[in-house]
C-alpha cells in the first residue's frame, strides 16, 4: 500500500516521536514514563515508517541492526550496576550526582537513568526486530 | 558480591555472543571458555557457602522484605555448580553435533539466556523474581526447541509452549493469592509470617496452585505428557541440555517451597507427595520400557527419575533430602550423558530407532562403554553414583517408616535396569540388521564431551563420600528453614 499522506506523515512523525520518546525516558524516574515506554515509542516511530515505506527501505534507512541494539541495551543495563560496586556499595545500588547545583539549571542524574537507557534500547530493538520480521511475511 | 555473578556473567556472555554471532569459530571457543568461568564462579560460591553458611545480599541496597534478595544456600550452590558443569559439556559437544545454520542462528546466546534463567531461579529469594527467572529460562528454551524450524520441531514446541504457559498462569495466580493474603513477596519474610498465620485456607490453596505449576514444569504424574511429546524433537545437544537442567529447576523450587511454606497440614502433603512420587516413578519407567526410540525411552526416564527426587521431598528428613539432592546431581550428569551417548549412536548409525540399530558393541566398543557407564549409573549399579543416591533415598524411606514408597522405589529400580538393558541389547549387542541406514562418523568434539561427562560420573561414584557429606549439610539446611529465614532477614 502506497499512500502519499501516510508517507509524508511518517517522515515528519519519526523525528517527533523519537524526540518525545527521549523526554518520556528522562522524566521516567519520578513521573509516568521510563525506558520501557520510551523504547516502545522509539520502536513505534520506525514501525510507522515501515508501514509507509515498506520494511526493506526502513532497514536501509537505519544504520543499526535491531538485534545489536537489543544487545547494546542489555550491556548498558548491566553496566549501570557497576558504579555502585566501584563506590563500595552493593551491585545495582542507585548512585546520584547533581550537576550545576544551586543554579536554575540544576540537573540530577544517576545510575537508574543509565539502566533506563539500557531498557530503552533493549525494548526498542526487540520491538523492531519482532515487528519487522512479522511485516516482512 | 560474588552472588550476583551467576546472573550477570551469563548476561554479559550473551551480549558478547550476540555481537559476534557471525563468527562461528569464536562463538564455539568463547562459549566453552565462558561456561568454564561460570562453573568456576559457582564452585567458589559452593565453597563459600559451605564454610560460612547461607549467603544473602540485597542488590540495590534495598533491605530484605522490600528489595529483591539473592540467597545461596548449599542446595542452590550445588545445583548451580552442576548446571554450569553440564553447560561446559554441552558447549563442547555442540560444535560436533548441531548444524552450522542452527549454530549461527543464535544457538549460543540462547544457551546463555537459558543458563541465566536457571541460575536466577536457583539464587533468588523473591517470589515474583522467581517467576521472572522462570520466564527468562522458558523463553530461551522456547526458541531453542524450535530453532531450525523443522516440521517435527514445531509440532513438539507447540505442545511445550502451550503447557508451559498454562503452568505459568497457575504460578502467577498463586503468587497473587499469597501476596494478597500475607502482603509480602520475599520468600523468607513470607515463611516467617506464615508460621504465625491463623488462616490456613488461602495459603493451602495457593500452595496447591504452586504445586500444580511446578509439577507441570518438572513433569510429575498427571502432567508429564508434554515432555516425551517435545523433548525428542530438537537436536540431541539441546535435548541433553534440557534434560540436564529444566525439569530439575522445577524440582529445586518444590524443595525450596516445601521447606519454607508448608507449615499447615504436613500429614496431608506427605501422603500426597509420596503418592505422586510413587506413581510418577512407576508409570514413567513402564512407559519407557514400552518405547523403541532411544530419545523417547530416555525422555520417559526423566519422568521416572523425577519421581525419585520427589520421593526424597515427601520423606523430608535430612537423610531423605540429602539422598534426593545427591540423586538430582547424579541424574543431571548421568541423564545428560545417556542423551549425549544416544547422539553418538545417531552420528554413527544414522538412526534413533532401536529396530534399525545393532552391532555397535562390536563395531565401536568405546561408544558402547560411553553408554554403559551412565546407563548402569541410572540403573543403580554399585560403584556408580546412582547406587548411592538410591541407597540414601531408600535408607531415608526406611528411617521415616514409609515402607510402601520404598518398595515402589526398589521395584522401579528393577524396571530401570530392564529398560537400560533393552537399549543395550538392541543397539549395541544384537546383530546388525540387514537394512541399515547410511553410516556416519562420530565427531571428535562430541566424543570428547561425552567421555568427559562419563569420567565425571565415575568420579562422582568414587568420591561419593565427600559429596554425600555436602548433600547431608544441604539436607539439614532444607529441613531447618529457620536458617534460611534468619540469613535473609538478618535476625
Amino acid at each position: 500500500m502506497e499512500s502519499i499522506i501516510l508517507q509524508i506523515a511518517a517522515r515528519h512523525m519519526r523525528p517527533l516521536l523519537i524526540g518525545l520518546s527521549l523526554i518520556v525516558l528522562y522524566r521516567g524516574h519520578n513521573e509516568p514514563g521510563g525506558g520501557f515506554i520510551g523504547g516502545l515509542m522509539f520502536g513505534a516511530a520506525y514501525i510507522l515508517y515501515a508501514m509507509a515505506f515498506g520494511v526493506v527501505k526502513t532497514q536501509k534507512s537505519i544504520f543499526f541492526n535491531p538485534i545489536n541494539l537489543t544487545a547494546l541495551g542489555l550491556l548498558i543495563a548491566l553496566i549501570s550496576g557497576l558504579p555502585a560496586i566501584m563506590l563500595g556499595d552493593i551491585f545495582m545500588t542507585g548512585e546520584w550526582y547533581t550537576f550545576f547545583q544551586g543554579t536554575m539549571m540544576e540537573l540530577k542524574l544517576g545510575t537508574p537513568l543509565i539502566f533506563d537507557v539500557g531498557v530503552y534500547f533493549a525494548v526498542a530493538g526487540m520491538l523492531m526486530l519482532v515487528m519487522f520480521s512479522i511485516m516482512e511475511e | 558480591m560474588i552472588l550476583v555473578l551467576p546472573i550477570i556473567l551469563p548476561l554479559l556472555f550473551m551480549v558478547v555472543l550476540i555481537f559476534t554471532r557471525r563468527w562461528l569459530a569464536f562463538q564455539q571457543g568463547f562459549s566453552i571458555f565462558a561456561s568454564i568461568m561460570l562453573t568456576f564462579v559457582s564452585f567458589l560460591i559452593l565453597i563459600d557457602v559451605q564454610q560460612n553458611g547461607i549467603l544473602a545480599i540485597q542488590p540495590g541496597s534495598w533491605d530484605a522484605p522490600y528489595g529483591i534478595t539473592l540467597v545461596a544456600d548449599l542446595f542452590s550452590a550445588i545445583m548451580m555448580t552442576t548446571t554450569s558443569f553440564v553447560g561446559i559439556i554441552v558447549m563442547i559437544y555442540s560444535p560436533g553435533f548441531i548444524d552450522k545454520e542452527r549454530q549461527t542462528a543464535g544457538y549460543y546466546p540462547l544457551v546463555y539466556g537459558l543458563l541465566m534463567g536457571v541460575n536466577g531461579a536457583f539464587i533468588t529469594g523473591d517470589l515474583f523474581n522467581l517467576y521472572v527467572w522462570y520466564e527468562v529460562m522458558l523463553t530461551s528454551s522456547f526458541v531453542l526447541i524450535a530453532l531450525g524450524g523443522s516440521a517435527e520441531q514445531l509440532r513438539g514446541s507447540i505442545k511445550y509452549v502451550t503447557i508451559n504457559f498454562v503452568a505459568s498462569i497457575f504460578f502467577v495466580s498463586a503468587i497473587g493469592i499469597l501476596y494478597g493474603q500475607v502482603g509480602t513477596l520475599n520468600m523468607a519474610d513470607l515463611a516467617a509470617k506464615m508460621r504465625t498465620w491463623d488462616e490456613p485456607m488461602y495459603i493451602n490453596s495457593a500452595l496447591m496452585l504452586f504445586f500444580i505449576a511446578f509439577s507441570v514444569k518438572s513433569a510429575l504424574v498427571p502432567f508429564f505428557f508434554w515432555l516425551p511429546a517435545s523433548y525428542h524433537t530438537p537436536p540431541m545437544a539441546i535435548t541433553a541440555l534440557f534434560a540436564g537442567t529444566l525439569t530439575k529447576v522445577g524440582v529445586y523450587t518444590m524443595f525450596r517451597f516445601y521447606s519454607l511454606f508448608v507449615v499447615f497440614d504436613q500429614q496431608f502433603w506427605t501422603i500426597f507427595i509420596l503418592t505422586l512420587a510413587g506413581l510418577t516413578m512407576f508409570i514413567g519407567v513402564l512407559m519407557a520400557a514400552s518405547q523403541f526410540d532411544i530419545r523417547k525411552i530416555l525422555s520417559f526416564h526423566i519422568i521416572s527419575q523425577v519421581g525419585y527426587m520427589i520421593m526424597g521431598l515427601g520423606i523430608f528428613t535430612a537423610t531423605g533430602i540429602a539422598g534426593a539432592i545427591f540423586f538430582t546431581v547424579h541424574n543431571m550428569l548421568s541423564k545428560t550423558n545417556t542423551f549425549l551417548a544416544g547422539g553418538l549412536v545417531y552420528q554413527q548409525s544414522g538412526s534413533y530407532d532401536l529396530k534399525y540399530l545393532g552391532g555397535l558393541y562390536k563395531a565401536k566398543p568405546f561408544l558402547a562403554l560411553l553408554f554403559f557407564i551412565p546407563a548402569m549409573s541410572l540403573a543403580g549399579i554399585p560403584p556408580l553414583p546412582g547406587f548411592f543416591g538410591k541407597f540414601f533415598l531408600i535408607k531415608g524411606g526406611f528411617e521415616a517408616q514409609q515402607y510402601f514408597i520404598t518398595a515402589v522405589a526398589i521395584l522401579t529400580g528393577l524396571f530401570t535396569l530392564f529398560s537400560m538393558v533393552k537399549i543395550w541389547n538392541e543397539a549395541y549387542w544384537k546383530k546388525e540388521p540387514e537394512e541399515v541406514k547410511e553410516r556416519g562418523k562420530v565427531h571428535p568434539s562430541a566424543l570428547i564431551a561425552t567421555s568427559l561427562l562419563a569420567a565425571a560420573v565415575i568420579l562422582m561414584g568414587i568420591f561419593a563420600g565427600p559429596v554425600i557429606d555436602i548433600c547431608l549439610q544441604a539436607g539439614e539446611q532444607i529441613v531447618n528453614p529457620e536458617m534460611y529465614i534468619n540469613a535473609v532477614l538478618k535476625r
